[in-house]
């Protein structure tokens, strides 16, 4: 029988929603429950069977069925409920959510704090404006990755990849491996936007041809893709006339970006992020809504699990407080006067936006943030508060691909005063 | 007769890019690495490149069609095709628990090739 009243609900057992779990248990909450929608536990992970995780966080290399086992099992472990094959489908403020299960039918779930852990979504076709013809055959890269890894068959034989992000190359090798062509991956920015490291192992290893600078113009065939058209892109990412190449393919794997799956804190209220396209967080990942928090690619873009991991301990751990009543400050007391976190010269977004005033009596936090452009020469990252600096971190390089983590200390922390704004900034050294 | 390739190294993540003139496997003179470990990783892609393999198997009997496997150690890049087709042959029967071989020295390379994650056996009437 499942529990009717919960210390803490996490919606969503990937990475982020199996540490939330454990970690709000081993912090004092007696009852946490696990609501995921698919069939077994691990999100994406279970699709992700290449290795290169947890080598920061387990300092071993794992494939990502292995991470996820490693933390599935220590949930079991630690008794926390697990529903699958359920969808929560409405949550309302304070917390009752709503789920329906094959199994169990309509549930009903109270929550003291409530961690949504749901991840994010492929950006599909209609959102790049793709031109040409609608045939079958035009997959999202992690479509494809469930097919191939998961189900068990090829969506094609022949295949273009468009985007050069870690998906898009790791899939590009996976296809080879089972056999099939891959022509070429296209990139429209004008550098690599995945790892190097999959650069090299999957498309140099494979002689498989990377095209920067590049788009698919429009797509070819009537039921069925056959054939794309390619054309360079000038700096403004404009294509340049005369430059369109017809490249016979039978399937098209999109691999140009996520987005945060933002529907059920939209409806309790939380503040998004117009960049990230994530809630707006505080430093314990606590969004605007009072005992609402949030972990993992549904906050912003991770490029690596190993960070997810670390943002779900730290929303279970506070969302545990929160249900004992021991979590102090909370964004909506206006009293509180948080400290904003602004993005400065060449910075897309920063996580967490706003530092609570409980973050003045804590240790440490972090700052986590992407660039706008590649540097590939020595450079500061920047905190600053007016003409103060706060902190600064340097780097031997900065590249939109990776996150950049900024630790502010315990000395950092005390030279900040609550109300005033934090500039982050990443300039030439 | 000497040779020269250009490597990146992947030992980190900034990516290196190595001129490496070469003679036999041998190292003659090496080029933008910016410390060095591009020095070892040139020598092994060049005297016996290897690479972490992962792949499915068919399964007999479980909750899911496939199980993910991974080879124990990096493998030998030059058998990666044949240890894939030799994987492609296989089909392994629930229940499977992680780390276990599912195929012990892999083409006779000394390597094991391991499950991923447990796999339960499917049950007769699946409790849904």
């Amino acid at each position: 029988m499942l529990p009717q009243v919960v210390d803490v609900l996490v919606v969503g057992s990937g990475p982020a929603g199996l540490a939330a779990a454990v970690a709000a248990k081993r912090g004092g909450a007696e009852r946490v429950l696990i609501v995921e929608r698919d069939r077994e536990a691990g999100g994406i992970l279970q699709q992700c069977i290449h290795n290169g995780f947890g080598v920061e966080l387990l300092k071993e290399d794992l494939p990502g069925p292995s991470y996820a086992q490693h933390f599935i099992d220590q949930a079991r472990r630690l008794g926390i409920e697990l529903l699958l094959d359920a969808m929560v489908l409405e949550v309302q403020v304070p917390f009752v959510a709503h789920a329906i299960s094959r199994g169990q039918g309509y549930i009903e779930v109270q929550a003291r704090a409530l961690v949504v852990a749901t991840g994010a979504r492929e950006r599909t076709r209609a959102q790049i404006r793709l031109p040409g013809t609608r045939p079958a055959g035009v997959y999202t890269a992690g479509m494809a990755q469930r097919f191939v890894n998961v189900e068990g068959f090829m969506p094609g034989k022949r295949f273009v990849i468009l985007g050069s992000g870690d998906i898009g190359m790791i899939m590009a090798r996976r296809l080879t491996f089972e056999g099939a062509t891959v022509d070429r991956v296209i990139e429209i920015m004008p550098y690599l936007t995945g790892l190097t490291r999959n650069y090299v192992q999957c498309l140099l290893d494979l002689e498989i041809p990377l095209h920067l600078s590049h788009t698919v113009g429009r797509v070819i065939g009537g039921s069925r893709v056959e054939a794309v058209e390619t054309v360079q892109v000038d700096a403004q990412r404009r294509p340049v006339p005369g430059t369109e190449e017809v490249v016979p393919c039978d399937t098209l794997l999109l691999s140009v970006g996520l987005l945060p799956e933002v529907e059920l804190l939209q409806t309790l209220g939380a503040a998004l992020d117009p960049i990230t396209g994530g809630p707006v967080v505080d430093q314990s990942m606590q969004t605007t809504v009072h005992g609402l928090f949030a972990a993992g690619n549904v906050v912003h873009i991770y490029d690596l699990v190993d960070w997810v991991t670390e943002a779900g301990l730290l929303a279970g751990t506070s969302a545990a407080l929160y249900a004992r009543g021991e979590l102090h400050g909370g964004l909506q007391h206006v009293a509180a006067r948080p400290i904003h976190v602004r993005v400065g010269n060449n910075v897309r977004y920063v996580v967490p936006q706003l530092l609570d005033a409980g973050c003045l009596s804590q240790g440490e936090h972090k700052i986590q943030l992407r660039v706008l452009h590649p540097v590939e020469e020595p450079a500061w990252v920047r905190v600053v508060a007016g003409n103060e600096q706060i902190v600064r971190k340097a780097l031997r390089y900065a590249r939109p691909g990776e996150m950049i983590t900024v630790v502010m200390d315990s000395k950092a922390v005390e030279r900040l005063r609550l109300g005033e704004e934090l500039t982050v900034s990443v300039l030439p050294r | 007769m000497q040779q020269s390739s250009n490597i990146i190294c992947t030992t980190c993540p900034v990516g290196c890019s190595l001129q490496v003139t070469h003679d036999v496997g041998q190292i003659c003179q090496i080029e933008g690495n910016a410390c060095k470990r591009g020095l070892d990783y040139a020598r092994s892609e060049l005297q016996d490149p290897r690479r972490m393999v992962t792949t499915t198997v068919r399964v007999r009997g479980g909750t899911q069609p496939l199980l993910p496997v991974h080879t124990a150690r990096p493998f030998p890049k030059p058998a990666i095709f044949a240890l894939l087709s030799a994987l492609r042959q296989l089909e392994v029967a629930a229940p499977l628990h992680i780390g276990q071989p599912v195929l012990a020295n892999a083409l006779g390379s000394g390597i094991d090739v391991l499950a991923s994650r447990d796999l339960p056996a499917r049950l007769e009437h699946p409790d849904t």
